[in-house]
């Protein structure tokens, strides 16, 4: 029952997206082409918002429901992971128009081919698994 | 009823993601969701002979769940909510795809003569299908996120690391839509 609350909060995402035509491979292509603001306005004012949530947590030091305080860890230090992991998820971004969650709200769409992507993507984490420790971070 | 069935514009769509994100951290957790992607390998035994996976998944089951709702809310949108007129894209952008041979660009939520099984094995659905999901899962993991960890969680916290995978982000996009795709799509 404890979980009840993150299924709502999925399906909830799961429509946000939908509605907002954030799944859609032609917005990802627009975007990247700079012909449209949608997905600007959507990322931008979703950042904005957050900004302002995220100070408001750590000035008042907001605790979470179950009493523990919100403490965000900071992201390791480097430039090479985020830098070429970053380009490399960017060019899988382009081609499939989705990204980790979408892959799934798609699929929840019911175009079906998805499940190949999805079975793609996880062989593609157990990849870099495997060849995390040659690759430079 | 109406505004069920309407599309949500940005400054609807952008701050719902938000309180998502809020609603989260409030309940002691964080917006991310390739990490699933690794709790899933780790779940089909790859921690057995990989360290990486060998870790307590079962922490992150919650997550797990919250993918699940993505299944129903998708499924959820697409019966009840769905926008008889399809998507309004730039006249630009419908003019380009139908130079690439897409025929009714915006009419579905995806291109479904290219994201289709009989599509999928040929050059173009190898491609897009097949290396794109590729390149999606090994790209978030060695990035430590995705859209949802950096671009949304990340850049709210101000995270530098986060702005520098964003960068590598639109590198990579740029790219595939610039380079890649006006070959690609025409072949």
């Amino acid at each position: 029952m404890k979980f009840i609350k993150f299924l709502v909060l999925g399906i909830l995402f799961g429509i946000i997206l939908t509605k907002g035509e954030v799944i859609s491979w032609y917005r990802i292509y627009e975007m990247f082409r700079f012909q449209s603001f949608h997905m600007y306005g959507v990322i931008g004012s979703s950042v904005l918002l957050g900004m302002f949530m995220i100070q408001v947590i750590k000035r008042r030091q907001i605790k979470a429901l179950d009493g523990e305080p919100i403490k965000i860890e900071p992201k390791e230090r480097s430039f090479a992971r985020y830098i070429i992991g970053g380009t490399i998820f960017g060019l899988g971004w382009a081609l499939t128009g989705a990204c980790p969650g979408p892959l799934f709200i798609l699929l929840g769409n019911g175009i079906s081919v998805f499940i190949v992507t999805i079975a793609s993507a996880i062989f593609g984490t157990y990849v870099y698994g495997r060849l995390k420790h040659k690759l430079p971070h | 009823m109406e505004l069920l069935s309407q599309p949500w514009r940005w400054y609807v769509t952008g701050p719902l993601i938000a309180f998502i994100m809020l609603s989260l951290l409030i309940s002691g957790k964080r917006f991310g969701l390739s990490s699933n992607l690794r709790s899933m390998c780790a779940i089909m035994g790859a921690g057995k002979h990989c360290e990486f996976f060998d870790f307590n998944w079962r922490a992150q089951s919650w997550n797990l769940v919250f993918v699940a709702g993505l299944l129903i809310g998708g499924w959820i949108a697409n019966h009840w909510m769905m926008n008889p007129a399809g998507i309004q894209l730039s006249p630009d952008t419908v003019m380009e795809l139908k130079q690439y041979g897409i025929e009714k660009p915006g009419e579905a939520l995806v291109p479904m003569e290219l994201f289709s099984w009989d599509n999928l094995l040929t050059i173009k659905g190898l491609t897009l299908i097949v290396l794109g999901g590729f390149l999606v899962g090994f790209g978030s993991r060695y990035a430590g996120g995705c859209t949802s960890g950096h671009a949304i969680s990340g850049l709210s916290d101000l995270q530098l690391p986060s702005l520098i995978a964003v960068i590598g982000f639109f590198i990579g996009g740029l790219t595939i839509t610039h380079l890649v795709l006006p070959y690609l799509l025409t072949l």
